[in-house]
């Protein structure tokens, strides 16, 4: 008894493989799509790769950049059988070959979910390599004279002002590094000697942020300097104040526009695994239709079609008696290897 | 004598019909293209029209809008015409209409040639709109608890940072207004009263910038305050220092960003007008190749077409004196009036 049987006579045949083949080049489109999310979200991380230790996995967008190319290819010759299968003598050359690719799209449709997965998976990995490539993005903020280091001021600069944060949890996590260049410290004033002897580490540390920390929507100008200092500043109170600097922190604010960027993907990655799953059931309906034409001869008869030949239960257990068969066959051919082996 | 005068048989008229066809589509693209352009210009000039006084001319992206729409129709019409040209059935209730429209075509590309003057020549009324309304930005920097102009603060510093640019010419322009509001200011304190009846206008003024005005790619970290002084600051030479605020002027980086835009769009407008005329030019060669027709039962003949039926000068001629028959008309009219009149 085969699965989902549909009777088809000619005209429902024709219709059946247009329409099998309008959603072929729909999922070519899908592929490129998917090639292009994984191409922007390669070049998104590597943009930002100073920040996240150059240590970024760049296996999710590969792997999409791939599964982009294998699509387009796959559908392209789905494509292609379908548009030939009208034409029985086209057909022929191409009806050997679809067994084996059909059930190269039910393996390559599993891939595809699993992408899917990762997509929503690798959030995880991300969040501790932006912990630590921030944590030390802020150490190196004053390196501009270290060669590989001179541009992190400025990235960080530029991202602080980009993503409307300041720090990486808040912006106190400037308070606990020096982030000012020695080079520009004049170490005979008592202010600075003062700090300076003021920790272990003999860090100059002071309670305020880099410039790109500041907020524009705040009505007062700037407040960067002594920043828990209430009377230095006229009418300022540091625990009320809110427009003053951005409050988010960095790791949260990359963290939510990655995390976004890659549910989207992975959203539009599960879109394209639904139709894949749909364009391998149209194929081997038309597979199944035109192979069991009731008179070969006139292209007029009636045939059937379905998804599986006999139930799911039978083919599982065909399946599996397949494999057994491959096993026992290398054990034959083991044993019979060895019984010459001692013979000789 | 004709004016350009080439022989067609029926296969290079299909050919003709069909390139033309494939033209007509791409201008359709191309004013399309015109369209959103517009549509672009004009949202970029709402953005930052707080930039410019709120009196910025719309004139030039509502120009575009409606070229940009009339290339469209036009162009489609004219696909559909020559589509239309290879059954004579069909393009015989056409035929009629192929002279006006012509025409039509013509003062089409009059109007695209206007655009793009004004495309060019509006960039004049640009800059000194801009200059206007950076120097009332500035001035009203400080007003962010005036209704109306509570935005200006957060609008100039986010164009500072986006334009990388501080002040209208320079950042000197910072020295000049006072731009911390009143109400964050001591006046109790003994700097604050020097500072200000040091002017005779009562103005908080001071050598600093708003943190805008700061350029990261500075090794060190940004110098706001006290930027003329350099005993203030370690190490720190305000004649030398290039790379701590931004240097160039906001009125120049705001000018090349809209010229540039305003520059693309005029040279797109003239491509499209020479887009145009190759359209004009092909579908008179099509409408004379099959009005022309030796045969006209047998599709197969042979046919001539041309630019003009007369030679330019002829042409001309002709039509100025049409233009004083017109002319002369009015008067008998007017001379025949004035006689029943007089009677």
């Amino acid at each position: 008894m085969a699965l989902m049987l549909v009777k088809f006579d000619l005209k429902k045949r024709v219709k059946l493989a247009q329409t099998v083949w309008f959603m072929y080049w729909f999922a070519v489109m899908a592929g490129v799509l998917v090639f292009s999310m994984g191409l922007f979200f390669k070049i998104e991380l590597r943009k930002r790769s100073e920040l996240m230790d150059n240590n970024e996995s760049h296996f999710l967008p590969n792997l999409l950049i791939f599964m982009g190319l294998v699509t387009c290819g796959i559908n392209a010759f789905g494509g292609k059988v379908c548009y030939d299968s009208l034409d029985p003598t086209k057909f022929a050359k191409w009806k050997p070959m679809l067994k084996t690719f059909l059930v190269f799209c039910v393996g390559f449709n599993a891939l595809l979910i699993v992408t899917a997965l990762l997509c929503f998976l690798m959030r995880i990995p991300l969040q501790f390599t932006l912990a630590e490539g921030l944590r030390n993005g802020m150490r190196y903020y004053k390196d501009t004279d270290t060669p590989g280091r001179c541009y992190m001021k400025r990235t960080l600069d530029l991202m602080q002002m980009e993503f409307r944060c300041c720090g990486n949890d808040n912006y106190r996590d400037w308070f606990e590094i020096q982030w000012v260049s020695n080079r520009y410290l004049d170490f005979s004033a008592k202010e600075v000697k003062d700090r300076i002897g003021s920790n272990v580490d003999g860090q100059y540390l002071m309670d305020g942020v880099p410039f790109s920390c500041c907020n524009p929507s705040s009505p007062r100008p700037c407040i960067q300097y002594q920043m828990t200092n209430n009377t230095a500043h006229y009418s300022y109170d540091h625990y009320t104040e809110e427009l003053n600097v951005w409050k988010r922190g960095c790791r949260d604010a990359l963290l939510s526009y990655y995390g976004g960027m890659m549910n989207t993907i992975g959203a539009l990655v599960v879109l394209v695994t639904m139709l894949e799953v749909a364009v391998t059931i149209g194929l081997q309906y038309v597979n199944s239709s035109l192979s069991t034409l009731a008179n070969p001869e006139d292209p007029e008869s009636e045939s059937e079609g379905w998804i599986l030949e006999k139930t799911v239960k039978e083919t599982f257990t065909d399946i599996m008696a397949k494999m057994k068969a491959m096993g026992k066959g290398s054990k034959v051919e083991e044993g019979g290897e060895a019984a010459v082996a001692t013979e000789s | 004598m004709p004016f350009m005068p080439v022989k067609f048989n029926l296969q290079k008229r299909v050919k003709l019909a069909q390139g033309l066809w494939m033209l007509y589509w791409l201008s359709v693209i191309v004013g399309i293209l015109i369209f959103s352009l517009g549509i672009f210009f004009k949202i970029e000039l709402r953005k930052r029209s707080e930039m410019m006084d709120n009196n910025e001319s719309h004139l030039v992206p509502n120009l575009l809008i409606l070229v940009g729409v009339l290339a469209c129709g036009v162009n489609a019409f004219g696909g559909k015409v020559c589509h239309d040209s290879l059954d004579p059935i069909k393009f015989a209730k056409w035929k009629p209409m192929l002279k006006p429209y012509l025409l039509l075509c013509c003062g089409f590309n009059v109007l695209l040639l206007l655009t793009a003057l004004l495309c060019f020549l509006m960039q004049f009324a640009m800059y000194l709109t801009l200059a206007e309304g950076l120097k009332n930005g500035i001035k009203f920097y400080k007003d962010t608890d005036t209704p109306g102009r509570c935005f200006m603060k957060r609008t100039l510093d986010m164009t500072q940072i986006e334009f990388r640019c501080c002040g209208n010419n320079n950042f000197r322009d910072w020295f000049e207004v006072q731009w911390i509001s009143n109400r964050y200011l001591d006046m109790s304190n003994d700097e604050v009263k020097d500072r200000v009846l040091s002017n005779v206008e009562g103005k908080y003024l001071m050598d600093s910038v708003p943190f805008s005005c700061c350029n990261p790619g500075s090794p060190r970290p940004c110098l706001q305050h006290h930027l003329t002084n350099n005993s203030a600051h370690y190490d720190y030479d305000h004649r030398t220092e290039e790379l701590n605020i931004w240097t160039r002027g906001c009125r120049e980086a705001l000018f090349s960003y809209y010229s540039s835009m305003m520059n693309s769009i005029g040279a797109l407008v003239i491509a499209t007008i020479f887009l145009e005329s190759v359209d004009m030019a092909g579908l008179k060669y099509l409408s004379t190749a099959l009005e022309m027709m030796s045969d006209p039962e047998n599709p197969e003949c042979e046919s001539e077409g041309w630019l003009l039926e007369k030679g330019v000068k002829e042409t001309f001629t002709e039509l100025l004196a049409k233009l004083k028959m017109l002319g002369k008309t009015n008067q008998v009219e007017e001379g025949g009036e004035a006689a029943t009149a007089a009677t």
